[in-house]
């Protein structure tokens, strides 16, 4: 039997693999807690959309400086070297090209990189975008951390073709669930790892997209 | 002498009229609240809020369009459980929804005088039905317009009296960019100190952006 990581294993899972050097930013959500899983001694610079580049982790309760917060406004703390822009540079750092890397949350993934992260439905009325639209364009590598399967109606978050409303097109990269981490490819989705005791016929009946292992 | 030092909020917020579009800078801190009741109590009709988002259920966006002031909300996202949420789905309110990058960059544009400009961000995606795409250099892109503002309230930690700003940590955020993109921009600032006090070089948002500045101490 295979045992699926939980959120917090998702986001250890992904911090294996930023290296030293790049330049990251983190959604909502289980990317949040990626960059707890980065040891201090491993310089990734970790950017926050409002306006802050090196952004460390959550201060003890007695250092907490009002003035400085994360994207998702929780209380941080600046890594030495770090500093502040405004949004539209911070906009023009996430547009630009300028990250190596941002993880997204999402609802779905295709198997030519679409992602949808911000409508369950076109119909949904009130809008939740955010910055994901500018991440997923600008970013020079997409990743995205999501559970493979939904947990209400047990529909996988694999597919062939998304069925929520586009945040990006062909922008995903790479794909970190609970089960496995798949390469987008031109080929669709190759199986890069799976969890311990996981099968590729069970991953595969978990994928609504066809999986390749070679 | 340039002094835009002016005595109280009533005064910095003189002449808002109604239908006016209002810049509200702010992003979990760095807002103007003080400003935000002036405007409350100064009972302009009709407005246009642009801000980052909607807001929750208590704080100066939440009040502002709690009022009754607002016809239109312009910001990246609302929370369906907010004030802005329950007023737009009673039909209370108008909502443009826009890319938070793409709303900084569209008042970045009316501050520099630029006429449009295309992004790939947005265009594969709902925002752009009925709008104009273009394929540049091989990615689809949206065409956006500048968004300027009649007026924008704006969050600063120090202002000398030619307007010159500092900005705490992540409170600078929208602060600087819609300083610029307004006719009138009114900024509350905690300290006011004298001119020269705020060494050149570490100025965030330059005096020419502004035009009144209150001194609010907390």
């Amino acid at each position: 039997m295979f045992r699926p990581l939980d959120r917090v294993g998702i986001a250890a899972r992904i911090a294996r693999d930023i290296p030293e050097g790049w330049f990251v930013n983190l959604g909502i959500g289980i990317p949040t807690g990626v960059s707890d899983h980065v040891p201090i001694d491993r310089e990734v610079i970790f950017h926050s959309e409002n306006g802050v580049i090196g952004a460390g982790p959550a201060p003890a309760p007695d250092q907490v400086n009002p003035y400085l917060l994360n994207a998702g406004t929780q209380h941080i703390t600046l890594r030495t070297g770090g500093s502040f822009v405004h949004h539209a540079d911070s906009f023009a750092i996430a547009r630009g090209g300028h990250l190596d890397l941002c993880v997204l949350g999402a609802f779905e993934v295709a198997e030519n990189g679409d992602i949808a992260n911000w409508a369950r439905s076109p119909d949904e009325q009130v809008k939740q975008v955010g910055g994901a639209m500018d991440l997923a364009i600008g970013a020079k590598r997409l990743w995205v951390a999501m559970e493979h399967i939904t947990k209400g109606h047990g529909g996988s978050r694999i597919r062939r073709a998304c069925t929520y409303p586009l945040t990006a097109k062909a922008v995903v990269r790479r794909v970190y669930t609970d089960l496995a981490v798949l390469e987008v490819t031109p080929r669709g989705f190759l199986v890069l790892d799976m969890v311990d005791g996981m099968t590729r016929e069970a991953l595969q009946e978990r994928s609504e997209a066809e999986l390749h292992w070679t | 002498m340039i002094d835009k030092i002016v005595p109280d909020v009533t005064a910095a917020l003189a002449g808002i009229t109604d239908g006016a579009v209002i810049l509200l800078a702010g992003f979990g801190n760095g807002m103007p609240e003080t400003l935000v009741k002036g405007l409350i109590a100064g009972g302009a009709k009709d407005l246009t809020l642009v801000a980052n988002s909607g807001g929750r259920d208590a704080g100066p966006t939440a009040e502002i369009l709690a009022s009754g002031q607002c016809r239109k909300l312009i910001c990246s996202f609302v929370r369906p459980d907010s004030v802005a949420g329950r007023l737009f789905a009673a039909g209370k309110l108008e909502l443009e929804i826009v890319p938070q990058g793409t709303l900084a960059e569209r008042m970045r544009a009316a501050g520099a005088g630029i006429q449009a400009f295309y992004t790939p961000t947005g265009a594969d995606t709902l925002l752009a039905e009925g709008r104009e795409t273009r394929v540049i250099n091989g990615r689809n892109c949206l065409l956006e317009y500048p968004l300027r503002g009649d007026v924008a309230l704006i969050d600063a930690w120090e202002a000398d009296r030619w307007g010159n700003l500092t900005h705490r940590e992540s409170a600078r955020n929208f602060n600087p960019v819609m300083a610029m993109a307004a006719d009138l921009t009114i900024v509350q600032s905690r300290h006011i100190v004298p001119l020269g006090a705020i060494p050149p070089a570490s100025v965030h948002t330059p005096g020419v952006f502004v035009h009144r500045v209150v001194h609010i101490p907390v």
